[in-house]
């Protein structure tokens, strides 16, 4: 697992859909380009939804895995 | 991405507002400007006093449905009106109130939740629609 130096961390375990790319959008706005958020959440949903929160936002998905059924990005702010 | 989304509210069980309410935030973290539409039924469920009411589910989620909901509810799904908080939070979501729904309940915008940003006819609905997708929930 490569290690990042993150900004912020986003807790989204639990959370149904929308709430992991809410948060994330949220957690976005305060910080700089470059900066790195690390998203956990629970719902299988996410997978394509970070992809495509990234794709029209314009953030950089840098990275995608799963453990045990928790799901884990690493965004790039744009 | 600035492409504009229009949904029409005219359904005012929980239900039909939560899952416009998710289509609203989901298209406020991507960026898409939306504009919400109150009608009837939709609109009533945002009167202050009883917008945090039991506003009832649509009538083919029967008692399983009911205890479906209820579980999310449980395991901390907030309520559709602080979903939409967060998506005005988050994005550029514009909330109007049908002017004939207005007259139909006897209400005025005093007594509208303050999610609810002002008051419209048709003509400016289609005019802020644009070109843009219109959904009707």
């Amino acid at each position: 697992m490569t290690v990042y130096q993150i900004s912020q961390l986003v807790d989204a375990r639990g959370l149904n859909c929308p709430m992991p790319i809410v948060k994330t959008a949220q957690a976005v706005r305060g910080l700089a380009a470059g900066d790195l958020v690390e998203v956990l959440a629970t719902d299988p949903g996410s997978v394509r939804d970070f992809a495509a929160w990234a794709r029209t936002t314009g953030h950089e998905l840098v990275e995608t895995s799963v453990d045990g059924g928790i799901y884990r990005f690493v965004v790039r702010h744009k | 991405m600035d492409r504009p989304l229009s949904l029409v509210l005219f359904s005012g069980t929980d239900d039909k507002l939560q899952a416009a309410a998710v289509l609203t935030a989901g298209a406020a973290a991507v960026g898409r400007p939306v504009h919400l539409f109150l009608q009837y039924w939709a609109l009533d469920a945002f009167r202050a006093d009883r917008i945090g009411a039991d506003h009832g589910l649509a009538p083919e989620a029967g008692p399983e449905g009911r205890a479906a909901v209820d579980r999310l509810a449980g395991a901390g799904q907030l309520p559709w009106h602080e979903t939409l908080r967060m998506a005005k939070d988050i994005g550029e979501v514009d909330v109007q109130a049908c002017s004939l729904s207005m007259d139909l309940l006897h209400i005025e915008q005093s007594d509208l939740d303050p999610l609810v940003d002002g008051v419209e006819g048709v003509a400016s609905f289609y005019d802020s629609a644009g070109d843009g997708q219109v959904l009707f929930i």
